[in-house]
């Protein structure tokens, strides 16, 4: 760790099964408040199911998780909790179809925090003009670009204000000239102090932003270092390996 | 609307030349419009019936779909349970149990009218059930996730994120449902319901004209069922465009 004292998140010897296939294998990980990590890894190794059990999208075998001293659970009213600290940014975006952006975003305030509607609308235009978008907030999300539905999504976890933001691959199904604008808004999310973590390939962003790269393989985390040894000098052989491929396609 | 002109037609044709009797039913004439008017007094019964029956059946349906979803085996066991065995009763049988045996079950007396209604919402919500919980499994698990995501609990999670989206995709089922109600209501002049079958029966026992009174009934329900069918339809492009804006 390496900003703050008391970690806001901890693994402590986290295993999951699927059936009989070992998922996660004892991870241990301790994040601090405000810091920025990078999970890399090939396909299966285990990068989505470690961040969604952060905020009990999966449950977990043994060990114990802990979000800010409090450990992630299997009670409603727990989870409830964590996830009013922790927001979570998908792959495929999972907005709301039928809601407008506006309403996208207003939903958790006011169902998950009790907010007004007044009070969640204020929120909702805030957050939508601090990701560039906030002339669409009537449209329904179909009508908007990928770029623009990431970002929304984005806007809708911020809503919630948010300790902790977890990104599942979060350009992996852009068209390529919108990723960009998504990596933006998070870089600059990253300087407002926010702890994040991110699950990407994209490896200028990981350089440019992150503290710490984890590197995972078969359930493991494999490698855990700053990003600049980390690419210039990885020195597990799998990130090596992994590295060469994902930097020479 | 074309094709019910063209039927109209031949029917008219067919009655002038050949045996036909079309005066019991002849608009024109006292005693034929008194007839028409007679028939045409159940249909208040008949769609009151039916709207009341699905409305019902819809309630019952979701609440045994919702459980039939559950990761818990004896919820999904009991909502199985439910549907097979409902699901396995004629609805003129139900109708029939309802009315003669659930009295002497209960000590309650039922009208004829709930009577019908009881019978055919159970029947009818065994296939709501199954309707419902094949339009929730076909939302995305992420549309849960999401809404998990940001603290909603499992009711706000089905009540503003999966049913609202589950609902417009049955939309069409549903429709086809009460489209069926109102045909099987007329199951229900069996118990003695004034609705239009039962209307057109009595009719028929005094006029002894079955041919023209039972033409006039099917044309009765036809009618009926196509105003349902464009109603329904209007109603799912309005909901579409709704979402377009
Ligand atoms: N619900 C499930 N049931 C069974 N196996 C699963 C399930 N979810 C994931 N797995 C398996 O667990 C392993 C890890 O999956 P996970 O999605 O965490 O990997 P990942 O590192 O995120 O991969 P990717 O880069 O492809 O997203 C994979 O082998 C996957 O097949
Ligand atoms: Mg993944």
């Amino acid at each position: 760790m390496q900003k703050g004292e008391s970690p806001i998140i901890r693994f402590d010897g986290v295993s999951k099964y699927f059936d009989d296939f070992q998922v996660l294998k004892g991870i241990t990980l301790a994040v601090g408040p405000s810091e920025r990590i990078v999970i890399c890894g090939p396909s299966g190794s285990g990068k989505s199911t470690l961040i969604r059990c952060i905020n009990g999208l999966e449950g977990y075998g043994a060990g114990d998780i802990f979000v800010n001293d409090v450990r992630v659970g299997s009670d409603a009213a727990g989870l409830r909790a964590v996830r009013a600290r922790v927001g979570m940014v998908f792959q495929q975006f999972n907005l709301f179809p039928h809601l407008t952006v506006r309403e996208n975003l207003m939903l958790g305030p006011m169902r998950g925090r009790g907010m007004s509607a007044a009070d969640a609308t204020r929120l909702a235009d805030r957050y939508l003009a601090r990701v560039r978008i906030p002339e669409q907030a009537d449209k329904y999300p179909r009508h908007l670009s990928g770029g623009q539905q990431q970002r929304v999504a984005i806007a809708r976890s911020l809503c919630m204000e948010p300790q902790i933001m977890l990104f599942d691959e979060p350009t992996s199904a852009l068209d390529p000239e919108m990723i960009s604008e998504v990596l933006e808004v998070m870089a600059e999310l990253a300087q407002t102090g926010m702890t994040m973590i991110v699950v990407t390939h994209e490896m200028g962003f990981a350089r440019r932003v992150a503290d710490r790269m984890i590197f995972m393989d078969h359930g493991e985390i494999v490698e855990v270092a700053p990003p600049e040894t980390f690419f210039t000098a990885p020195k597990s052989r799998r990130a090596q390996d992994f590295l060469q491929k994902i930097l020479n396609h | 609307m074309r094709i019910l002109t063209a039927l109209a037609a031949i029917l008219t044709l067919s009655g002038c030349s050949s045996n036909w009797g079309w005066y019991v039913v002849n608009p024109s004439t006292a005693s034929g419009a008194a007839n028409l008017k007679f028939m045409l007094s159940g249909l208040s019964y008949s769609v009151q019936l039916s709207a009341t029956a699905i409305a019902i059946s819809v309630v019952i349906g979701l609440l045994v779909a919702l459980p039939g979803l559950s990761s818990n085996v004896w919820a999904r066991r009991a909502s199985r349970t439910y549907v097979e065995l409902v699901r396995a009763v004629p609805i003129l049988v139900l109708i029939l149990w309802v009315y003669y045996g659930l009295p002497q079950v209960t000590g309650l007396s039922i009208g004829v009218f709930w009577a019908g209604v009881i019978a055919l919402a159970l029947s009818d919500s065994a296939f709501q059930a199954e309707i419902f919980r094949a339009g929730i499994q076909s939302i995305a698990r992420g549309q849960y996730e999401a809404a998990y995501s940001v603290s909603l609990g499992y009711r706000d999670t089905m009540r503003y994120v999966i049913l609202p989206q589950a609902i417009r995709r049955i939309l069409p089922a549903l429709g086809n449902q009460l489209v069926y109600m109102l045909k099987m209501s007329s199951l229900v002049s069996v118990i003695g319901m004034q609705e239009l079958t039962r209307k057109a029966n009595e009719l028929v026992v005094v006029e002894y004209r079955p041919l023209e009174i039972y033409t006039v009934l099917v044309l009765e329900y036809l009618v009926l069922i196509l105003i349902v069918s464009a109603a329904v339809r209007w109603f799912e492009r309005r909901l579409q465009t709704d979402e377009r804006s």
